[in-house]
């Protein structure tokens, strides 16, 4: 029999379908057989000490791996480029992991003020209640990420091009500014997808996804993953006992020296997940697996759809202003250029004249697009955030948060596209 | 400098062709990962054999461990170095003078363990040489096995998977 071949040889469409993903050892099933099975039994008491251990590979229980879950984690690692992966309930979920493994009480980070706004409560809201402060930059400015770097930071935060207001920071320059610091630069690549982008391959060293937006890509399961890099030295310095000091837990095992590039993901997994629980679904997992071989299909429809969408509404008489990176008029553009050749994703705002009621007045009157709180999907979405999302806010918040009373947020979908003009078109004659 | 990316051809080739090694820096403590190594390739019929001048003449998992690779009798193909990258020079020029009379045909690294200018003396006397691995995980990962922990193998292929050894 022939070896098989590395990865790196084949493309990336063909890497969305295989990667991972193998013929049932057992049976020879071709697709990957969706296992519902909380647990999986051990040869002998000796097998089953070096599994808790983790001194061997194999299963033990599905809140820690799960064979379904473990070929979309491989897959979503190998498209990032990265060399390890572990999936969770939700993004947030994901993102929970990840600062659970990286800070202690008292720490420190740094993230983008354009972030998603349930990432922006989570951050500045829920994970102070566990003692981990975060501060907030300018991705356009990247020195003011320096500038808010402490001796307790422990890692920049940022989205690759951000929900909703379609924001590229200058992302060499803050994985320049996260490396000088000796702090790992993690960055949130869902509205991307690692199709459009590869945030590795520009320096960061931890990437999150909510799988729930593009990667499933049908609006049909939550899901999250983690990727890391592989390349950072986490005995570099002082800041990261949980990868560089002995695990009481685990007998004394030291997570760097034992699993060396995939050693954070093994610590996020085996303390993280095993003791908070976000476990992702087997049946989900394998919605998403199922989302990803058309992922390149997908995106790019998404993408053609979208600047026609954003290059239509700017003309419109009855559109204030339209922030869309993949047009001239933001100041992303030239980010845009720079990092994202093939487009840069299809969620974007734009402002309606006539302030709140007239924004009210769009979403009401679509019939195509629907009225919902998600992005990401082949359903084109729209929503008027300050009557929605963001009511809660003051009107300084809710201009400050990106989400004025003028503001709407679009999810281009993947349907014909003069249809999505001509819904957007009939509902804006009615503001 | 030593390139330190290895393909998957040469690792497949270096595990297919080894029957024995012998592990320089093995411990007794179960909880150290050159122990729990040591056991996993010896359940991949690896023979493994100890050697640590700190435990020579005790056994760990059954075999004698030695104080030095001279000590080894009989052939092995790989010295596998769980040292720190400081050590790591000193033990390969023993290997270099030991690959004939005991067939060492493979210096292996483990994770973390890097020394260039000791891989190139190795190399220039004709032994294949890989740093900064584990074989364990290599083995794993070329096996499938890895992918159990989502980590990304790089394997890609329509055949059913050959389980293990």
């Amino acid at each position: 029999m022939t070896d098989p071949k590395i990865t790196q040889d084949f493309g990336f469409a063909t890497r969305a379908i295989h990667a991972g993903a193998a013929p049932d050892a057992a049976t020879g099933a071709r697709n990957t057989p969706i296992h519902h099975s909380t647990s999986y039994v051990f040869d002998d008491a000796e097998h089953a000490a070096s599994l808790f251990n983790l001194q061997t590979f194999g299963f033990i229980y599905s809140r820690l791996t799960n064979p379904t879950v473990a070929v979309l984690e491989e897959r979503i690692a190998n498209l990032e480029g990265g060399r390890a992966a572990c999936a969770a309930g939700s993004g947030h979920a994901a993102q929970f992991l990840v600062f659970f493994t990286l800070l202690e009480p008292g720490d420190h980070f740094v993230a983008s003020r354009n972030l998603y706004g349930g990432s922006i409560t989570q951050f500045g809201t829920s994970f102070k209640k566990l003692g981990w402060h975060c501060d907030f930059a300018d991705p356009l400015d990247p020195e003011t990420f320096r500038a808010a770097i402490k001796e307790t930071s422990k890692a920049i935060f940022i989205e690759s091009v951000s929900n909703p207001s379609s924001v590229i920071g200058d992302i060499d320059a803050i994985a320049s500014i996260a490396q000088e610091a000796g702090i790992p630069l993690i960055v949130d690549n869902t509205m991307a997808t690692p199709y459009l982008f590869n945030p590795i391959k520009y320096g960061a060293d931890i990437v999150t996804h909510s799988t729930t937006k593009y990667l499933n890509g049908h609006g049909n399961s939550m899901g999250g993953v983690i990727v890391e890099a592989g390349k950072f030295d986490w005995a570099q310095n002082d800041k990261f006992p949980s990868m560089t000091s002995p695990d009481d837990a685990y007998h004394g095992l030291t997570f760097y020296e034992t699993f060396g590039d995939f050693g954070f993901t093994m610590r996020a997994r085996a303390v993280a997940l095993r003791d908070f629980g976000p476990a992702l679904s087997p049946t989900n997992a394998f919605m998403t697996l199922t989302g990803i071989e058309t992922l390149p299909l997908r995106m790019d429809r998404h993408v053609a759809n979208a600047e026609a969408v954003a290059t239509w509404l700017e003309d419109h008489p009855a559109i204030a202003w339209v922030s869309y990176a993949g047009l001239r008029s933001s100041p992303s553009f030239k980010h845009k250029n720079k990092y994202f050749r093939q487009g840069c994703g299809s969620v974007f705002t734009f402002g309606v004249k006539g302030g709140f009621d007239a924004g009210i007045r769009l979403v009401e009157g679509c019939t195509l697009l629907s009225h919902l709180a998600n992005v990401g999907d082949t359903r084109s979405l729209i929503l008027h955030p300050a009557s929605t999302t963001h009511r809660q806010l003051t009107e300084k918040q809710q201009i400050a948060a990106g989400a004025g009373p003028d503001v709407v947020r679009i999810s281009v979908g993947i349907e014909t596209v003069s249809d999505i003009i001509a819904d957007l078109e009939q509902a804006l004659s009615k503001t | 400098m030593c390139n330190l990316n290895y393909s998957d051809r040469i690792i497949r080739q270096v595990l297919e062709q080894t029957t024995t090694i012998a592990m320089v820096g093995a411990s007794a403590n179960w909880v150290r990962p050159s122990n729990f190594a040591m056991k996993y390739l010896q359940q991949k019929k690896y023979r493994v054999i100890p050697v640590n001048p700190v435990i020579s003449g005790t056994e760990i998992h059954g075999e004698t461990c030695y104080a030095e690779l001279a000590e080894v009798p009989g052939p092995f193909e790989m010295v596998d170095i769980f040292r720190r990258s400081e050590d790591a020079g000193k033990i390969v020029d023993e290997a270099i003078n030991l690959k004939n009379e005991k067939g060492i045909k493979i210096i292996w690294m483990q994770l973390g363990v890097i020394d260039h200018a000791a891989g190139a003396r190795a190399e220039a006397e004709g032994l294949t040489v890989i740093m900064d691995r584990c074989p364990k995980i290599e083995f794993g990962r070329l096996n499938h096995e890895l992918s159990w922990s989502g980590i990304n193998t790089g394997v890609i292929s329509s055949k059913r998977p050959r389980l293990a050894r």
